[in-house]
């Protein structure tokens, strides 16, 4: 092992942090799944929530693979109860209407494509082309998303009121994406992972392009959560994580 | 006791007949995810790169791949997954494209450059059928992750894209 063992532990929580983002909401688009407002977006959110369950086996992978304790991708996924799940708590808010659904798929999404671009300059080769697999998925999610935001803001009354509540009610869990900790400054200055806070200038001007386009108004209120990144998370999780756990739980070591 | 006489060729030529289970009318060759073979004496080992994160094919294909060697007496087979360089349409070759248009599904133009179009318009493509361009594309996510659905206005089919990525 040339690497220490601090560096090596904040690569492991890093890459949790993005496998957890990743698989958390690509549940909570699966639950769309037979629900869409019309087949071309049960279809459009399914395939959504497939690339991003992808991105979660590959990156879980690699963090149990960094841990060396054995852990695969579905030991990380079904066996770690709510407050070792690493993932921002935006994500693991329930799926709400289809605004809500589309509204959280654009601010993540974007950010996401910021954070992917920024790691296929990672040191660690792996992550790097992971990261630049993931690039190329996450472009359509940011143009399927980007594109609904506007019909919708832009949309009817109805379809405009929705759009700018789901903004406002998502606003607060957006500062969760820009922080950073031990973990993120020791795997930037390692050169395999980023500093989030970097990101937040882009973000922001992509954001208030496509918020402007839309007629909707971007919330005006400072109040950030934080806590997913150590574990807290909200009620939600808990009640998602029983429902994706249960099979691989009741019957550990099946497989079909 | 394996055939050492075996080349990177020949389990090439092998893998020209494992054909996607999703899109039957090209090899895993052709679709540029085998992105590598090398033999040498304990193992012919197959190097292949997924057309996106998520594939739910590659199981079946990496199955099919192991079958294919086996059958031809050139086995064992290791499977290594690559994601670097991520897979590209770019890497389908001309041939390929016309097979895939025989086959009713539009072969894969240069990805969009811009991020979210100011016009929800989009370039049309050729109808694979009927080979009018008054097209209008459905949705960017279609049957599988690496196809989008379009509708052919002149001679009114529904039809598929391998979608630029």
């Amino acid at each position: 092992m040339t690497e220490q063992p601090a560096a090596n532990d904040a690569f492991f929580q890093y890459l949790l942090r993005l496998g957890d983002d990743r698989l958390v909401l690509g549940h909570r688009l699966s639950e769309w799944c037979g629900h869409g407002p019309i087949l071309e977006e049960d279809i459009a959110l399914a395939n959504t929530a497939l690339d991003l369950i992808g991105q979660a086996n590959l990156l879980l992978k690699l963090s149990g693979e960094i841990e060396g304790q054995g852990r695969s991708a579905d030991a990380l996924a079904y066996f770690r109860d709510g407050i070792d799940y690493r993932n921002l708590q935006m994500v693991e808010l329930p799926k709400g209407d289809f605004a809500f659904t589309i509204v959280r798929q654009f601010l993540f999404s974007s950010f996401a494509l910021l954070q992917m671009d920024a790691l296929t300059k990672s040191s660690h080769p792996e992550l790097a082309g992971i990261a630049a697999k993931a690039v190329k998925e996450t472009k359509y999610h940011v143009r399927h998303s980007g594109q609904w935001v506007i019909t919708l803001g832009d949309g009817t009354a109805e379809s405009h009121d929705r759009a700018q509540r789901a903004l406002d009610d998502l606003w607060r869990y957006t500062g969760e994406f820009f922080l950073s900790d031990d973990v993120e400054r020791t795997v930037a200055s390692e050169g395999v992972g980023l500093d989030p806070s970097t990101l937040e200038p882009a973000w922001r001007q992509q954001v208030e392009d496509v918020v402007r386009r839309a007629t909707l108004m971007l919330p005006s209120s400072t109040y950030m959560q934080r806590g997913g990144r150590t574990g807290r998370h909200t009620e939600h999780l808990g009640h998602l994580l029983t429902e994706m756990q249960i099979v691989a739980r009741s019957h550990p070591g099946a497989e079909w | 006791m394996r055939d050492t006489a075996v080349t990177r060729d020949d389990i090439f030529e092998v893998l020209s007949s494992v054909m996607d289970p999703e899109v039957p009318v090209l090899s895993v060759v052709e679709l540029g995810i085998v992105r590598d073979v090398s033999v040498d004496e304990s193992a012919v080992t197959v190097t292949l790169t997924p057309t996106y994160s998520g594939c739910p094919a590659m199981h079946e294909i990496e199955g099919a791949i192991r079958r294919a060697v086996l059958e031809h007496g050139c086995g064992p087979v290791v499977i290594r997954t690559t994601y670097s360089p991520a897979w590209t349409t770019d890497w389908i070759t001309p041939a390929a494209r016309a097979k895939l248009e025989a086959y009713g599904i539009a072969p894969p133009e240069r990805d969009d450059d811009e991020l979210i179009p100011l016009q929800r318009r989009v370039k049309s493509i050729r109808c694979p059928y009927c080979k009018s361009m008054n097209t209008e594309r459905k949705s960017a996510f279609g049957s599988t992750a690496c196809k989008a659905i379009w509708f052919c206005r002149n001679c009114a089919q529904p039809f598929e894209e391998f979608k630029a990525i």
